[in-house]
């Protein structure tokens, strides 16, 4: 399994420093995105406003159902799904692999988000990088979920824009939970607490997706 | 079944698809070393004969196994892993180079990647293995699918109108690979619009219409 996932993983990975999808998509996107938010705020509101989590969350909420669907398009490009289905590749390690590999994709963005969120939502930066441990936890989260529900949407003939439909209630308490996380780093409050409900959650998904992502393959 | 002579055995194989039958009633023995050439028009099963006999579509009704593996109860995963599938397509993640799709598929299957350049030097893509595939030409892409087949080694190999995209030369380089994997006792089944030109190959030739094989 660990092989399989470790085989899959650095595959995405080299494909996308090869297409360079996330840096010339995703990221101008996002930062787009993050600067929209902190106009819309006002230079006068941004550094008071306790708005700047949550908007990180929201801009990252985008940017990670975007990976997603490039994620599994990967899969499903014409002739490339039977060929690959003729590997007998492990399911659990392909589950692994690819959010793995989303993971790592979501923190790069992530920090790139996050230094945004310092220059243009002036957001504190003691409080950010204190808060720097759970939205990496988060965003590991999102990706082991996102990476079920990519399956899910675009493994069978389900459209791809089913995608934000059927992850906003798997999605939703872990934005949620990231957000008073962050928050409570900023400006004080239950830190731990949130950061519990995440880790169970990617502990949960991640137990979930070995178990049934070949049953998702197959559908 | 190791020692069975019969790979492939279906019998009135019928498969659905959102309520409309791909094949309806197929009854086909395939016997092991041998080559089977399936024709038909647009439309008639061939391409989803294929997809059955590789595990990538399941039986709807009827009765089956291929290479030892049962259709109806069988693990497809496994069947999978024993066939190997060259689709019109193409068939590779385009934004990796040559190389970098032989060596996957090579770490996939825990085959040496020594396999991987004998391969390429095999069907002539030497030259271009660090080209991303995406970059390559439709006859230069169904090369890089009979290299990953040589690197696979499977004992079925299931080609999905194979001739398509090549030139004379393209098409008499395959015949003479078909030739040395026939030699070396893997069976091929291939799907074709016309009969194999080839005069050097004997293939057993099926017609298919309307998803029944007619003649065999």
């Amino acid at each position: 399994m660990t092989r399989v996932a470790w085989l899959v993983a650095t595959k995405d990975l080299r494909i996308e420093a090869r297409s360079r999808v996330l840096l010339w998509q995703v990221l101008p996107f996002g930062v787009i995105a993050l600067l929209l938010s902190g106009l819309a705020l006002g230079p006068t509101q941004a550094g008071k406003s306790s708005a700047g989590p949550g908007l990180f969350y929201l801009v990252t909420l985008f940017v990670t159902l975007l990976m997603i669907n490039r994620s599994q398009a990967l899969e499903n490009a014409p002739g490339t799904k039977a060929s690959v289905a003729t590997l007998g590749l492990d399911p659990a390690g392909v589950f692994l692999g690819k959010a793995l590999a989303l993971t790592i994709e979501l923190w790069i963005t992530g920090l790139v988000l996050l230094a945004g969120s310092v220059l243009v939502l002036h957001t504190a930066l003691v409080g950010t990088l204190q808060a720097l441990p759970s939205i990496l936890v988060t965003l590991a989260t999102l990706a082991a979920a996102g990476t079920l529900y990519g399956a899910l949407t675009q493994g069978g003939d389900g459209p791809a824009t089913l995608l934000p439909v059927l992850t906003l209630p798997a999605f939703a308490p872990l934005l949620i939970a990231g957000e008073r996380s962050f928050s409570a780093a900023l400006h004080g409050g239950a830190l731990w607490e949130w950061w519990v409900i995440v880790v169970v959650a990617l502990v949960a998904y991640t137990a979930v997706g070995i178990l049934l992502y070949g049953v998702l393959e197959e559908s | 079944m190791p020692g069975d002579q019969v790979v492939v055995r279906l019998v009135n194989a019928v498969v659905m698809s959102n309520g409309f039958p791909l094949l309806s009633g197929v009854d086909l023995e395939v016997e092991r070393g041998s080559l089977v050439v399936v024709t038909g028009a647009n439309g008639a099963g061939k391409t989803s004969l294929l997809r059955l006999l590789g595990g990538l579509d399941t039986l709807t009704s009827g009765a089956g196994d291929v290479a030892g593996v049962d259709l109806v109860n069988g693990d497809l995963r496994l069947l999978r892993r024993r066939v190997g599938w060259l689709g019109h397509e193409g068939s590779f993640y385009a934004d990796l180079s040559v190389r970098e799709n032989l060596v996957f598929a090579a770490r996939a299957l825990e085959r040496p990647l020594g396999d991987v350049e004998t391969a390429l030097e095999r069907v002539g893509l030497g030259h271009r293995a660090e080209t991303t595939t995406k970059q390559l030409s439709a006859g230069q892409r169904r090369r890089l699918g009979l290299a990953w087949l040589l690197v696979r080694r499977p004992e079925l190999w299931l080609l999905d109108e194979p001739y398509a995209s090549l030139d004379d030369a393209g098409r008499e380089f395959f015949d003479r690979l078909l030739g040395d994997v026939l030699a070396g006792g893997a069976t091929v089944v291939v799907s074709a619009h016309d009969p194999l030109r080839s005069n050097d190959l004997t293939p057993r030739t099926t017609h298919m219409v309307g998803g029944r094989v007619s003649t065999s």
